[in-house]
């Protein structure tokens, strides 16, 4: 059975280093990997998506609205945003993280300070401060590797390599801290 | 070995492995890659041309020579090298050619959406439409083969999900391939019309030879299983298919698809109950199955504009949409792209959108996103270099009607060296008074930043000559030159006054780097201070005006509970506009 991941977020906050990573274990795992991703004018600040799915054959590499079995939203409001992809019974991470757009810098919008609440009337979400965990750690750009390891224990990933795969894909200098970093996101969520 | 790649590394790589020696591109997304990917290969020359009509000319060359060469566009591009591309169709290759075309289902990144199979049968031009990253792969390698044996140039019709979505594919070694002799050859390679009248029925009859092929090519395969319903597609619709439907379909997959293979699709038709067409934007193959007397249902019930994923095809088929979780959508608040910290189009167009009565002709770029808030600065985007030429008609046309406003023209530096130079001969040999902003960032910016002439740099990062953009716009007969710093206010000002003054056309050079940009050592000598600075809000002087987020900065935020202007430390880089907006001068530097 093919599983779908939607990993979604800001333009800038690692969403496409943490799917490239998490595709790349897939693939060592054996696994038929398939991921999507939109370029372009969406790094600017946009919101920005990339889609895995996994499984012995995949067929499309897109996501299909409501077929989601895990959403992790890097950002509150694009959490509220993927709502449409989760599944009924899917699992949904949310960072716990609020980056205002143009609109409301400018004032046009305001930001609501009940995204969170809203989303728990539908789903129940597994919410986690990866952004301040990451700052803890040293590095708030680790935020996404954080978020990543939330998907690795949330969709059973555990038995992969994950270490080699980091070290395949980050920089020596980085390494340790994401492998950290990997590790307090497996730990964040039962 | 076995490794996950996107589309267009995968036309990369098939390229390298077929032999190719020879690569041209103009970046556009969603293609830049495969010419980025390309460059990195030692065994292939590969090179940024100013736009894809010069790229398609230069691959056309390679292939003239002997050499297998490739050139690779985003579906626009196109239509820029549609001039060369159909009497290259006529002359036939020496070494293998292929026309990658990057088309945008759903304009992800595009001015408009065009469906450029059309091109294919238009100018009798082979081509294929790969499903996945393998079929990428196999598809290059086979064209340069077919190509060579059929004597023609080949298309590859890629869309935005095949470019940009990774799946896995099987690496193989390089072909060794000998380059063909050069001979002169005038009744092949010199288009005059006694000539091109003799190779106008050898292309007719390399066509027919080619639908025979179509018939047998491994690229078009049926598959069947439930014969109640069968499917025809080509590109990603085939795995959107497969994920519909399943094994509760049969399917007829379209690899090679001009020409189309007419008996193949006629004895799938013959064999299921009802036919599904599925493909992206115009009706293509369904037109021509229809053609061939056989029933199917296309775009009645698809839609003939958008991406058809999964999902629309289900609702499409099924006429329900999938059961998603129903919640408040007045709590979203819109995330549009805008500029970034730093960014060097932020000063200018703040006060050119402040500006009275002047229509502003804007071009495609990052800075096209200067026509939403907070500057609403751009009255019109057409095309690649358009900026200039249109405002040109347009300031004629104001004038007249006897009115004084002013035409503003905006491009990019290398949108300019695309066609917009074209455009600016014309302005000043046909007399206009238009103002012509060039935005020189230094770097093609929109498509994650490509060398271009004006750079001093080519795709290898290799040393170039670097063409100063004044030096050209003076070479054209423009007397006002101003190349100005973008990020002081009072000069961008003071530069337009004058300019919007005169009778005759000028240009401001705005110059200043794109802040993500690489730097160059030629930018660290040019450029004092390059973004090494930061500002803060001094908070007592602060009184909450909120002016300075109007140049819309995504650095700033207004604390609400203390009425104060706040500058996200983490993101500023001190360009200094916010500074100049402030009526308090409360935003300073750090010490």
């Amino acid at each position: 059975m093919t599983k779908s991941i939607l990993l979604v977020g800001v333009g800038g906050q690692g969403t496409i280093l943490a799917s490239k990573i998490l595709t790349n274990g897939l693939m060592e795992a054996g696994y038929d990997v398939k991921m999507s991703e939109i370029h372009g004018m969406s790094q600017r600040g946009g919101s920005v998506s990339s889609q895995v799915r996994y499984g012995e054959k995949v067929m499309s590499p897109v996501i299909e609205k409501g077929k989601a079995d895990i959403v992790v939203s890097f950002e509150k409001m694009e959490a509220l945003r993927a709502l449409d992809y989760l599944k009924e019974d899917g699992t949904l991470v949310v960072n716990n993280e609020e980056i205002p757009s143009m609109s409301v810098i400018t004032g046009e919008e305001t930001y609501p300070d009940d995204v969170l609440e809203e989303i728990e009337k539908h789903v129940k979400a597994k919410v986690v401060d990866a952004t301040r965990l990451a700052g803890e750690l040293g590095n708030v750009k680790a935020a996404n590797i954080i978020l990543l390891g939330t998907i690795i224990k949330a969709m059973g990933l555990e038995h992969i390599n994950w270490d080699e795969i980091l070290k395949a894909n980050i920089k020596p200098q980085f390494l340790e801290l994401n492998k950290k970093a990997l590790k307090i996101g497996i730990e964040a969520v039962e | 070995m076995k490794k996950l790649m996107t589309g267009d590394e995968a036309i990369a790589r098939g390229a390298f492995e077929a032999g190719v020696t020879y690569a041209s591109a103009y970046p556009g997304t969603p293609s830049t890659e495969i010419l980025e990917n390309l460059a990195t290969y030692n065994e292939i020359y590969a090179e940024w041309a100013p736009n894809e009509k010069v790229a398609m000319e230069s691959a056309i060359g390679a292939s003239v020579a002997g050499e297998r060469s490739m050139v690779s566009m985003k579906h626009v591009g196109m239509n820029v090298a549609a001039d060369p591309m159909f009497t290259w169709a006529y002359m036939g290759v020496n070494g293998g050619n292929v026309i990658i075309t990057a088309d945008e289902p759903g304009m992800f990144s595009s001015q408009n959406e065009q469906d450029n199979r059309n091109y294919a049968k238009a100018a009798k031009i082979a081509m294929m439409e790969p499903s996945d990253s393998q079929e990428c792969i196999d598809m290059v390698k086979a064209a340069y083969e077919l190509g060579e044996e059929y004597d023609t140039p080949f298309i590859i019709r890629m869309t935005t999900r095949v470019c940009h979505s990774k799946s896995i594919v099987e690496l193989k070694d390089r072909a060794e391939i000998q380059p063909k002799e050069w001979k002169k050859n005038p009744g092949k390679y010199v288009c005059l019309p006694a000539i091109a009248r003799n190779l106008r029925v050898k292309l007719q009859e390399r066509m027919e030879k080619l639908a025979a092929y179509s018939e047998t090519s491994p690229f078009n395969r049926v598959e069947m299983g439930d014969t109640k319903v069968g499917i025809i597609a080509s590109g990603i619709c085939y795995y959107y298919a497969k994920e519909v439907f399943g094994d509760n379909a049969s399917y007829l997959k379209l690899g090679f698809t001009n020409p189309l293979p007419a008996n193949l699709i006629k004895d799938f038709c013959y064999k299921v109950d009802k036919v599904y067409v599925l493909e992206e934007n115009d009706p293509y193959i369904e037109e021509f199955v229809k053609q061939q007397g056989c029933e199917c249902i296309g775009k009645e019930l698809f839609p003939a504009y958008g991406e058809m994923t999964p999902d629309v095809i289900r609702a499409c088929v099924t006429g329900t949409a999938n059961k998603t979780m129903e919640f408040d959508k007045t709590k979203l608040i819109g995330r549009a792209p805008t500029f970034c910290a730093g960014c060097p189009h932020r000063g200018l167009f703040y006060r050119l959108g402040k500006r009275k009565d002047i229509m502003i002709s804007g071009d495609i770029g990052c800075y096209t996103l200067a026509a939403g808030k907070p500057y609403n600065a751009m009255d019109s985007t057409v095309c690649m270099g358009a900026s200039i030429s249109l405002g040109h008609g347009a300031q004629k046309a104001f004038k007249a009607q006897g009115l004084n406003r002013r035409v503003v023209t905006v491009l990019g530096d290398s949108t300019f060296f695309h066609t917009g130079i074209n455009s600016l001969i014309n302005t000043v040999y046909n007399k206009s008074n238009t103002v012509n902003i060039i935005l020189d960032n230094r770097i093609t910016g929109m498509t994650g930043h490509q060398n271009n002439p004006g750079t001093g740099y080519t795709a290898k990062e290799e040393e170039t000559t670097l063409i100063k953009i004044e030096d050209l716009v003076k070479a054209i007969g423009v007397k006002h030159v101003y190349v100005i710093d973008p990020n002081n206010l009072k000069e961008v000002d003071d530069t337009l006054d004058k300019c919007l003054a005169l009778d005759e056309p000028s240009v401001i050079i705005t110059r200043w780097p794109c802040v993500l940009k690489k730097f160059s050592q030629e930018d660290r000598d040019e450029f004092d201070n390059l973004f090494a600075t930061k500002n803060k809000v001094d908070a007592d002087k602060c009184i909450g005006c909120r002016l300075c987020l109007k140049a819309g900065c995504p650095a700033m935020s207004y604390d609400a509970a203390a009425k104060k202007v706040t500058i996200n430390r983490a993101q500023c880089v001190g360009c200094d506009v916010c500074t100049q907006v402030c009526p308090k001068d409360a935003i300073v530097k750090e010490d």
